[in-house]
């Protein structure tokens, strides 16, 4: 494939179609939308982590005046535990019992029926008048508590090595012989790690409107990362069939993998059917933070062997990743990626997938990479030191490359990891001397990065101008992405390109925001589209012109004559062709749908300073440096943003995040006020450097950039906490209290 | 579903008569910042509201002829904020009730609602403690005068009779040297609650310090005023032994609980550390630095 070089759109900071609508608030939100006769849905949640439900009474809440529909588990299609059904990442099975819970409650917040009335307030009122007979279990939380062989098992059909247990799954990678690695290595560091689960702090609570008709065609406005994901799961938990539900996405308030999943959806159309009226549903944050997906936290040992030269000969990594509720928690990412950067001839990476009363964990950026590359990442920072190497140094003679097989099973095709190690290197940032109680820490990250399925459909306007519709909720960007390829193909200002996320019923299959594919794969599909549109427009002209289509070439958004030998003619514009088309043989459009293939891995690697408060454990970012290769930056505003909010999330997960759980098994700092995410105020401008490398499989070189941001930045932190307090902590977040007992600690072991 | 009343008087007569008519069912809406949230959460549901940002001497900030000064219960904080000599005077105060929220918090919330709502946690209450600002109040049996560590009695719960409205405060005037300030940690650097607040106000004289109050808070049920760490400070140059012997009398007043917002160990270490860096801040103000 030939990678476009003459830009003049791609590269460009152009200004997002999406942007005057949201600085001004017009942008429709799910929670915006309102309909004729609408009413509200409110879910029942379970307010035991761990019950069996023995029966629901419904009556009275049925009987409450102004309460039109009341659902539960017998509304919701049943998918039989014994045979998986899979869409996408998510097994049915799982999902049916997640959106309502079945025969058991597995966390406080669990949904176990849901109302519509004719206001929020009376639905309210009706979910208290519905009476569940609870059988309240035993439950256990963290990792430890659910994997000790009495803990209360919460699938009691899941077997582990025989017996029933809530270890539901387990993932190994495997490279050389590792007991012969670690013969070989002349030095070898192991520790352990625990990462609290963590929220993806999206800022708009889940939300949806739908109605159905009562010849059962149903619409959906909702929030979230893939409306043909809502439209397959909304199909599957109704019974509606997916060409009687057009979802239609909204504008999304952040998602970073939380909204990959439904919740409300399946229910809201439920009731909507059984009442015959439009029923919205919008989460609380309470709701928000205690029901839906936060990603795991995690239990992790990591060994590494290298000899005295600076070469790892051995590396063993052990991850255990809390679920949730049920299977699922992405031990792939932790496993898979967390060794990914290095060239290592002996490897042993396993994961364990952990289920525990509380939410069932969602997709989160490169979910379980950064679990993962915490551990290995401040491992290595241990032998680097101790081997007295530098740490950028050391990260070097051990990269990957072109030709390394990673453990998880690809030979790298041309990777960039490397030309970010040494931009990281040469970049001003390391170079500047740190201060008192200051710390630099570094650490690098790889993410898989996905393709599959996209389509677009190309058009062109009766007036010359160009609307491309595709079928990804824009998150990052994308639209403008886009607007800038298609614009750089045409070779028109990208302001005549108009790009528009269609419906499930507009625009062919797209499989959702998610796994960093969205400009990868969609500006794949668009550029398609856009050529067979050139190709149609050459052959217009050689129609006018009465000349070979191949004689004419399109330039400047015009058709000219590929040479002189083809004839003089004035050049045909974008404009006058459209303007000829319905004499021409009829509209210039074009449709292409594919599942593309050929997203590569990509590499970050991160420099972190920090500045210590030891008085009062604080431990402040004060300067940050993301380096990425990011493939081709069509829109390197963007990119850069991607960067700095993996680094923002990043740094709130190294430092304050976390759910805090109360003995009750209830979550104690369900809002933001004690969940705490970092505010503006808390981060210095995070810097980027791009590196670019672009991808050879791809038109414009893109690689996915989105999620490996947030996978170096927990290491980078404490790597650089430890350079600036002399003490590595093991254990996140690294948060005012812990860190001031950590400090604290060798000086009362000197007292005693 | 409970309808709400609102009623937005004019006069506190008024006020103080609808308020007390209505009982235990009624609350008071300053800046609503507190109350619109536990509305929200159910955390309380009034049968009527009395909005008290109508009234004059609620709302308006006053510099008296001794050199002090009153300020109605209702005035937000960036509306003392920009008042041209009330920050001169008393930079502690003012920061700790600018500190209150976020520039749009800052547009309603009151020094008022924030020692009403009787959080233990509440910014402008251990400044206000340390600068020995008193409350005027007024109920149903007339006016009485309250000094501001004896306004809140338990968490969410004040010392005020039914009826009673919260007037306005009045700080006490100046002598030369004086100066005061506010400090607290949190895990954010914004937008966050205290684990601990520290107030101090100091007076000094050729070095010595003559007069100090010390608030905390954070620490216990209520916002503490910390007597032996003043009486540490009075006398000294504020030397390393002084604010030593001060930040261990602030540890030894706190009554902590461990909670998802810090421990008891660390809020108690916490206290003494923000005591030795208020106390400097304090001091380099009465110095005119
Ligand atoms: C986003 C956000 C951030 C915040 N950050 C902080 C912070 O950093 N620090 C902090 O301390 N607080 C913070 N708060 C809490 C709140 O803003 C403060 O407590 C504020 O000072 C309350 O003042 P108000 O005028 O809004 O009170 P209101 O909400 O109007 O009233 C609070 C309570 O006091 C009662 N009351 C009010 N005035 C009177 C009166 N004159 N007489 C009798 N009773 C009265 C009310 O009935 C109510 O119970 C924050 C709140 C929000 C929403």
């Amino acid at each position: 494939m030939n990678i476009v070089v003459n830009n003049k759109w791609i590269g460009q900071r152009t200004i997002r179609p999406d942007g005057v609508d949201k600085v001004t608030g017009r942008a429709a939100f799910a929670a915006d939308t309102t309909m004729p006769g609408m009413i509200w849905g409110k879910v029942l949640r379970s307010p035991h982590p761990h019950a069996r439900i023995r029966s629901i009474d419904t009556s009275k809440a049925e009987a409450l005046p102004g309460v039109k529909a009341v659902v539960t588990s017998r509304d919701v299609v049943d998918f039989p535990l014994d045979k998986s059904v899979m869409l996408g990442i998510q097994d049915m099975r799982w999902m049916c019992r997640n959106v309502m819970a079945r025969d058991k409650a597995l966390f406080p917040g669990h949904p176990v029926a849901a109302v519509a009335a004719t206001t929020e307030a009376i639905a309210a009122k009706a979910c208290e008048l519905i009476e569940v007979d609870y059988e309240v279990l035993p439950f256990s939380i963290e990792i430890e508590d659910a994997i000790k062989p009495d803990a209360p098992i919460l699938h009691e059909f899941n077997k582990f090595e025989g017996k029933p247990s809530n270890i539901v799954g387990t993932l190994e990678h495997k490279k050389g012989d590792i007991d012969e690695g670690f013969k070989q290595a002349d030095i070898i560091i192991e520790r352990s790690f625990t990462t609290r689960p963590v929220h993806q702090g999206y800022i708009e609570p889940h939300a949806c409107l739908i109605s159905v008709t009562a010849d059962g065609k149903a619409t959906i406005w909702s929030s979230s990362q893939g409306q043909f994901m809502v439209r397959a799961m909304t199909s599957m938990l109704t019974g509606i069939p997916q060409s009687d539900i057009r979802a239609i996405p909204a504008e999304i308030g952040g998602g970073f993998g939380g909204k990959t999943i439904v919740y409300l959806e399946p229910l809201a159309t439920l009731l909507a059917k059984k009442s015959g009226r439009p029923v919205k549903m919008v989460m609380t944050r309470e709701e928000v933070m205690r029901a839906t997906g936060p990603t795991s936290g995690s239990k992790s040992t990591v060994k590494i062997g290298a000899k005295k030269d600076g070469t790892i000969v051995a590396a063993q990594g052990t991850f255990y990743l809390q679920a949730g509720a049920f299977p699922g928690s992405p031990i792939r990412g932790a496993a898979g990626c967390s060794f990914a950067p290095y060239d290592i001839a002996n490897v042993l990476s396993v994961g364990y997938d952990v289920c525990s009363n509380r939410s069932k964990v969602a997709a989160y950026r490169a979910p379980g990479a950064p679990i993962g590359a915490y551990a290995v990442e401040c491992v290595l920072d241990e032998v680097a030191e101790s081997l007295n190497m530098e740490p950028l140094e050391f990260r070097l003679k051990n990269a990957a490359r072109q030709g390394t097989k990673a453990a998880h099973g690809p030979v790298f095709p041309r990777i960039g990891y490397i030309e970010t190690l040494e931009a990281a290197k040469t970049s001003p940032h390391y170079s500047t001397p740190t201060g008192k109680l200051q710390g630099r820490g570094v650490a690098s990250g790889f993410w898989f990065n996905a393709g599959g399925e996209s389509s677009a459909q190309v058009n062109i306007t009766e007036d010359g101008n160009v609307v491309v519709t595709t079928g990804h909720p824009d998150i990052g960007g994308s639209r403008a992405g886009i607007a800038n390829v298609c614009a750089e193909l045409l070779g028109i200002d990208y302001r005549r390109v108009s790009v528009i996320i269609g419906d499930t019923q507009t625009v062919g299959f797209s499989n959702l925001t998610g796994g960093s594919r969205v400009l990868f794969a969609s500006s794949m599909v668009v550029t398609q589209a856009t050529e067979k549109v050139i190709n149609t427009l050459r052959e217009r002209a050689a129609k006018i012109w009465e000349i070979d289509p191949e004689a004419v070439k399109w330039e400047n958004g015009a058709a000219h004559p590929a040479s002189p030998n083809a004839g003089q003619f004035e050049p045909l514009t974008l404009e006058q062709l459209a303007e000829k088309a319905p004499m021409q043989g009829g509209p210039i459009g074009a449709g292409v749908q594919l599942n593309t293939q050929g997203a590569d891995g990509g590499f970050g690697t991160h420099i972190c300073d920090v500045e210590v408060d030891i008085e009062l454990g604080i431990a402040r970012v004060i300067r940050y440096t993301a380096v990425q290769d990011v493939g081709r930056a069509v829109h390197p505003g963007y990119v850069e943003g991607q960067l700095q909010g993996g680094v923002a999330q990043g740094i709130g997960w190294a430092l304050n995040e976390e759910y805090i759980y109360r003995s009750d098994g209830k979550v104690d700092n369900p809002g933001f006020l004690d969940y705490r995410m970092p505010v503006c105020s808390d981060l210095p401008m995070l810097d980027t450097i791009l590196v670019e490398v672009p991808n050879p499989k791809h038109p414009q070189g893109v690689k996915g950039v989105g999620e490996v941001p947030l996978v170096p930045v927990m290491a980078a932190v404490a790597n650089a906490i430890y350079r600036a307090v002399g003490k590595r902590f093991y254990a996140l977040p690294m948060s005012p209290p812990k860190v001031l007992a950590g400090l604290d600690e060798p000086v009362q072991q000197a007292a005693e | 579903m409970t309808d709400i009343r609102y009623v937005a008087p004019q006069t506190l007569d008024e006020a103080v008569g609808a308020y007390a008519a209505a009982g235990s069912a009624a609350r008071i809406l300053a800046g609503g910042t507190d109350l619109l949230v536990q509305m929200r959460s159910g955390a309380v549901q009034p049968g009527l509201i009395v909005d008290i940002k109508k009234i004059k001497e609620l709302t308006a900030v006053e510099e008296l002829s001794d050199g002090g000064f009153r300020f109605g219960a209702a005035v937000p904080g960036a509306v003392l904020a920009e008042h041209p000599h009330f920050g001169k005077i008393w930079p502690g105060v003012l920061e700790a009730v600018n500190l209150i929220g976020s520039t749009q918090v800052q547009g309603r919330a009151s020094a008022g609602g924030n020692l009403c709502n009787a959080s233990p946690a509440g910014d402008s209450v251990p400044a206000m403690i340390a600068a020995g600002a008193v409350v005027t109040v007024q109920g149903p049996s007339g006016r009485r005068e309250l000094k501001v560590e004896d306004v809140p009695a338990a968490p969410g719960r004040t010392n005020l009779k039914p009826g009673e409205i919260l007037v306005f405060f009045t700080l006490p005037p100046r002598p030369p040297g004086s100066g005061d300030a506010y400090l607290r940690m949190i895990p954010r650097t914004e937008m966050d609650i205290a684990v601990v607040g520290c107030g101090v106000s100091l007076t000094l004289k050729d070095g010595v310090c003559t007069h100090a109050r010390v608030g905390l808070g954070a620490v216990a049920p209520t916002a503490l005023l910390v007597a032996p760490a003043a009486q540490a400070l009075i006398g000294s140059r504020l030397d390393d032994a002084a604010l030593n012997a001060a930040a261990n009398a602030c540890r030894a007043a706190c009554r902590p609980i461990d909670d998802k917002r810090g421990t008891i160990a660390y809020r108690t270490q916490i206290a003494g550390v923000l005591l030795k860096r208020t106390v400097k801040i304090a001091a380099e103000r009465a110095q005119g630095k």
